[in-house]
């Protein structure tokens, strides 16, 4: 079990932060606290993705190819193993990108309920909204 | 694998996603020509729709190569037979709404045109890139997009719609995120995004507890975006809280797309085998969709508001289509994805309705409603056909869904589901025809006493006074596809059904 854990310690870490930000989202009456609970969920998910692109003594996926040393060259292009592999790293920096824009909408949201109602705890606001139906 | 390729079906995500970075610098310039530039890109968008449905039914299905780099490398566009189907449905329905919500968001909305239509085209652009991709990350990106101007969308309804919009921001990211979640164990396993290159190397993975775990995830984070039942509980405020045009909008594609995608993952991307056999997710996914539906038409029974009433519905269609999904035979599933088709339809063509009435009258409250038939005879037409589609009462087209469904149900013995889809449809009926009561035979003792619905002064006063045509011919087509859909329902399944099939459904 123990070893299992160590082993699979990048799983451990991004199920441990995902779980910290379920917290937040649905423990906190807060709403910015429940956003910053929102953004720790799909950080985790992010640092995931990074840790399957790492590797133990790896290097930047550049193929140095010296026309002079074609020898080198082929060397290179035949360990694939000594590179770190770039794709889950570049599909993450897309996922940041959607993810800030994601709490950009979610602020500017916030902004508004805070205009409207003000006050950005759930409770409070739930009472507002109903006294204002009735 | 020879599939034709075609630059074609890049103009129907391309086309609204360029004129929707366009529009606010336009608007800041000309603000008359916000919206024919919107219009253009949804007609360009439609009409390449055509161009690919003529090609694929032709010919088969079409990719596209982003970049031209070759799959799986690359990103990759694919559109078969049920994919163009989808495209034809969200460009037509996008473009009728746009039609619309001309004067609807004048009205409701006023002096904000400009990034209205950007974000609208967005939204579209969004969409039409879920059904047209076949790469799993892309897929993702496209899922966000329109997620996030759907957010923006719903929040301009004014009062508690930004409540409800952010409400949908947490629980929607964290559908996107268990999809990413699980599109990243399969990248782990497999080391490919492409759809096609994940079916051919995933069988020989099926026992491996990272496929089985991503596998969860995709289904869970596609669930909550498409809010079956447990993970329903952002639709309706969402749905009643946005403006009229957006209600339609977002309610006739945004969860037939995640619909879509969920099919595509179930018996795309996985084999029938996999999704029916070897995880039981089929089982769970029918008893989920009944009781979406049971409860769904007994929580719109209860409510008071039309708009809140449709949006109840929704959850109750949902859970049709997911039951027909999971029924896994030819005819379940028939009846699941031509009822994304049909609901697309009814739906969008009730809360257009809905939208009119509110434009005209102010009027949200089912009871005030009376002698809508005489007020606005062409919108109540509109609203009765839809509504006797979503009973099913022949020759519109929600009763060929239903019965597809009973089949498939009839097909596998699984006589508690028949049960059930009659007895949603008995709930149905009953909230329906509530609503038709009060517009064709209001009760005299209703007129008199007192009443917080407001308008109903000019709803008595009995002179006809109809929405502008740029709402009414919207409304009114949308009814009369209801009804040739109903009647076109066999070459709809023959030419685009039939052949997506999974071939261990037909034996």
């Amino acid at each position: 079990m123990i070893d299992f854990l160590i082993g699979h310690f990048n799983v451990v870490a991004y199920v441990v932060l995902m779980m910290i930000g379920f917290y937040a989202m649905t423990g906190k009456t807060n709403l910015v606290k429940k956003l910053v609970g929102m953004n720790i969920f799909q950080w985790s998910i992010v640092l995931f993705f990074v840790s399957l692109g790492a590797k133990r003594g790896a290097t930047i996926p550049i193929v140095r190819g010296n026309s002079h040393s074609a020898h080198g060259s082929e060397q290179l292009i035949l360990e694939a193993a000594h590179y770190a592999n770039p794709l889950p790293h570049v599909l993450m920096l897309t996922a940041i990108v959607v993810g800030v824009a994601t709490t950009g909408v979610a602020l500017a949201l916030l902004l508004r309920i805070y205009k409207q109602y003000g006050t950005l705890e759930e409770d409070e606001l739930l009472e507002k909204i109903h006294s204002a139906i009735r | 694998m020879n599939i034709r390729q075609s630059t074609i079906p890049l103009f129907i995500v391309a086309a609204p996603l360029l004129v929707s970075f366009v529009l606010p610098v336009v608007g800041r310039w000309r603000r008359a020509w916000v919206f024919p530039l919107a219009i253009t890109a949804l007609t360009i968008s439609f009409g390449t729709s055509i161009l690919t449905a003529r090609e694929v039914l032709t010919s088969g299905p079409v990719q596209y190569f982003m970049g031209g780099w070759i799959p799986p490398w690359g990103i990759e566009f694919r559109i078969d037979q049920l994919g163009v189907l989808m495209l034809l449905l969200l460009s037509f329905i996008t473009l009728l709404v746009a039609i619309y919500s001309k004067q609807s968001i004048l009205k409701e909305v006023p002096d904000r045109e400009a990034p209205f239509y950007s974000v609208y085209l967005l939204f579209v652009s969004g969409l039409n890139g879920i059904v047209a991709t076949a790469d799993m990350f892309n897929m993702y990106v496209f899922l966000e997009i329109s997620s996030l101007s759907s957010y923006a969308l719903i929040a301009l309804g004014g009062g508690r719609a930004v409540v409800s919009a952010f409400r949908y921001v947490i629980l929607g990211t964290v559908g996107a995120a268990f999809y990413l979640l699980g599109v990243g164990y399969l990248y782990s396993v497999t080391g490919s995004l492409n759809m096609a290159d994940l079916a051919q190397i995933l069988p020989s993975l099926y026992e491996s507890n990272a496929v089985r775990v991503g596998f969860a995830f995709l289904v869970i984070g596609l669930s909550i975006k498409m809010a079956l039942f447990p993970m329903h509980a952002w639709l309706p405020g969402a749905y009643s809280d946005a403006p009229s045009a957006v209600s339609a909008l977002i309610a006739a594609t945004s969860t037939k797309v995640a619909a879509f995608a969920l099919v595509r993952m179930l018996f795309f991307v996985f084999e029938p085998r996999f999704s029916v056999e070897l995880i039981p997710v089929t089982t769970l996914l029918c008893w989920m969709g009944a009781i979406a539906m049971i409860l769904g038409s007994v929580m719109a029974l209860a409510q008071s508001d039309l708009k809140r009433m449709l949006a109840y519905s929704s959850v109750a269609q949902i859970g049709y289509i997911v039951l027909g999904v999971g029924l896994a035979n030819a005819d379940g599933l028939t009846g699941g994805l031509l009822h994304i088709v049909n609901h697309a339809f009814m739906k969008g063509c009730l809360f257009l309705v809905a939208g009119a009435i509110v434009y005209r009258t102010g009027i949200r409250e089912i009871r005030g409603l009376r002698n809508l038939s005489v007020k606005m005879p062409w919108t109540a037409g509109a609203f009765t056909v839809s509504a006797f589609s979503m009973i099913g009462i022949p020759p519109t087209c929600g009763f060929f869904s239903k019965l597809y469904l009973i089949l498939g149900a009839i097909e596998s013995e699984q006589w508690f589901f028949v049960a059930v889809i009659l007895f949603s449809t008995a709930l149905a009926l009953v909230y329906f025809a509530n609503v038709i009561r009060y517009i064709y035979f209001p009760r005299e003792e209703h007129v008199t006493g007192p009443d917080n619905s407001g308008g109903t002064s000019d709803l008595s006063g009995l002179t006809r006074h109809e929405v502008p045509l740029t709402m009414l011919v919207p409304t009114v087509l949308l009814a009369v596809g209801v009804i040739l859909l109903g009647l076109f329902n066999g070459e709809v399944v023959s030419q685009f059904l039939v052949p997506v099939i999974p071939e261990s459904f037909l034996r």
